[in-house]
């Protein structure tokens, strides 16, 4: 039947998921509605300013443009699983400390993107975090903050300063 | 967007039989980076989806000397660029991908979703069509092979049946002598090119006389275009700069691109000189060294 809902098991920050949601619910609208998770952001709705950027099986992806169901199975990590309790992760940390977060509305995403870069290239080049960067839109800052300060998180998660 | 039935085949043969009963009444998913914005927009509203991108098997890239190189259908764009294979035999392929899009896209897109899709402003397709590729596709009825050119028909619209799906790419060993390069007008990376050129340039060792070229367009008709009159021009001479300028002026007039919001179709004329002369320039480049 056109519409009926199916089963949708993922791991959502390390904790298993099991909803029904419906075939053209999007990731993002089940992140925020069904699973309360407002940190990812809506913005464009038509895949052009990254926003709502997660980090879908070590990749990041715009949750915006995927179907929910297509998480099954997978796992997802959001804004919301990145601090440990009180305890900020270090990306989080330098875009605050640096001064890299205007309104803030891009900041979710973009910390997800750096994430998604760091995890795979722990030493990258600042074309690189450029690259990463620029998949997120920033209607404030100019971006050169933010890419400063992925560059500060990269240098404190190899264990240097 | 409206609501649909929904089928997430684990097999090949299962989506073949879920296409085969719903034929046109169907569409199949995969990466969806390209199907959920039109859908969203109403343009699509498929009565059943087939969701394939969990189809594992269909996700590789494989290299024989011989046999040339094997993209599966669910590849992402994302693998193809940083494949160690593709850098090192097909550069262009990397290379056409990392000005395409944005990182999280080519994270889930898929390049058979990509050439599924037929959008006459894609890079794939005419650095496929430069690359001689030819695609197989399969329904219950069997298998076949077209050529990438031959796939495309229209807009938006592709040689592939209602009961078909594409399973991978298939492109020739590269040959000697022979340059590729991809080059596009962008305002910002990532972006759909304004109009783009890939360029194929194949020479005779002994006295660098062009032997074989293909020059295929972007955003420059309603297809990915071969300019063929263009080609013709390059064939049997060794490439001046001066006619690498001609051969820019041959494309333009070959081409039929569109206007709209981001460009005048004259806008894109002009630019197609620039960019099938810069391409190629690249390709003859290439070719000398190789």
């Amino acid at each position: 039947m056109k519409g009926e809902p199916k089963e949708l098991r993922f791991t959502v920050n390390g904790k298993l998921h099991e909803l029904q949601v419906k075939p053209k619910a999007l990731l993002s609208d089940v992140l925020r509605k069904d699973l309360k998770l407002t940190g990812t952001k809506r913005g464009c709705l038509e895949s052009t300013c990254g926003v709502c950027t997660v980090i879908l099986d070590g990749k990041a992806v715009r949750s915006c443009s995927i179907l929910a169901l297509q998480a099954n199975g997978h796992q997802v990590t959001t804004i919301e699983g990145l601090a440990q309790g009180d305890k900020l992760h270090p990306i989080q940390e330098a875009f605050i400390n640096h001064g890299a977060v205007e309104c803030g509305f891009c900041i979710p995403g973009r910390v997800m993107m750096a994430k998604a870069l760091l995890d795979e290239n722990p030493d990258p080049s600042r074309e690189e975090v450029r690259l990463a960067m620029q998949g997120i839109l920033c209607a404030d800052s100019g971006y050169v903050k933010q890419i400063e300060a992925v560059e500060i998180a990269a240098g404190k998660m190899r264990g240097g300063e | 967007m409206k609501d649909f039935e929904y089928f997430a085949p684990k097999t090949v043969e299962e989506s073949l039989s879920f296409l085969s009963q719903y034929k046109e009444e169907s569409k199949i998913i995969a990466g969806g980076q390209s199907m959920l914005v039109i859908m969203r927009q109403g343009l699509l509203a498929p009565e059943n989806v087939v969701d394939i991108k969990g189809i594992t098997a269909l996700n590789y890239i494989t290299y024989d000397e011989k046999e040339g190189l094997r993209i599966g259908a669910l590849t992402t764009h994302r693998a193809i660029e940083k494949s160690p294979i593709i850098q090192k035999h097909f550069g262009v392929l990397s290379e056409m991908e990392r000005n395409l899009a944005t990182i999280q896209t080519r994270n889930w897109g898929t390049i058979g979703g990509n050439l599924c899709h037929g959008d006459p402003a894609g890079d794939p397709a005419p650095v496929f069509i430069a690359l001689d590729a030819k695609l197989k596709l399969r329904s219950l009825s069997g298998e076949r092979i077209i050529t990438m050119e031959e796939f495309s028909k229209d807009m938006l619209e592709v040689d592939l049946g209602p009961d078909e799906m594409l399973i991978e790419i298939q492109v020739p060993p590269p040959r000697l002598h022979t340059g590729i390069a991809h080059e596009k007008l962008m305002v910002m990376q990532g972006d759909a090119g304004i109009v783009g050129a890939a360029v194929s340039i194949t020479l005779k060792p002994e006295d660098s006389v062009c032997e074989d070229a293909r020059i295929v367009l972007s955003n420059s008709a309603s297809v990915p275009l071969r300019v063929r009159e263009a080609e013709k021009r390059l064939i049997g001479k060794v490439i001046s700069s001066h006619l690498l300028a001609e051969v820019g002026e041959v494309a333009s007039a070959e081409a039929d691109p569109p206007s709209d919001l981001h460009a005048s179709a004259e806008y894109r004329r002009e630019m197609v000189k620039v960019f099938v002369t810069r391409a190629a320039a690249k390709a003859l480049e290439r070719a000398k060294i190789g």
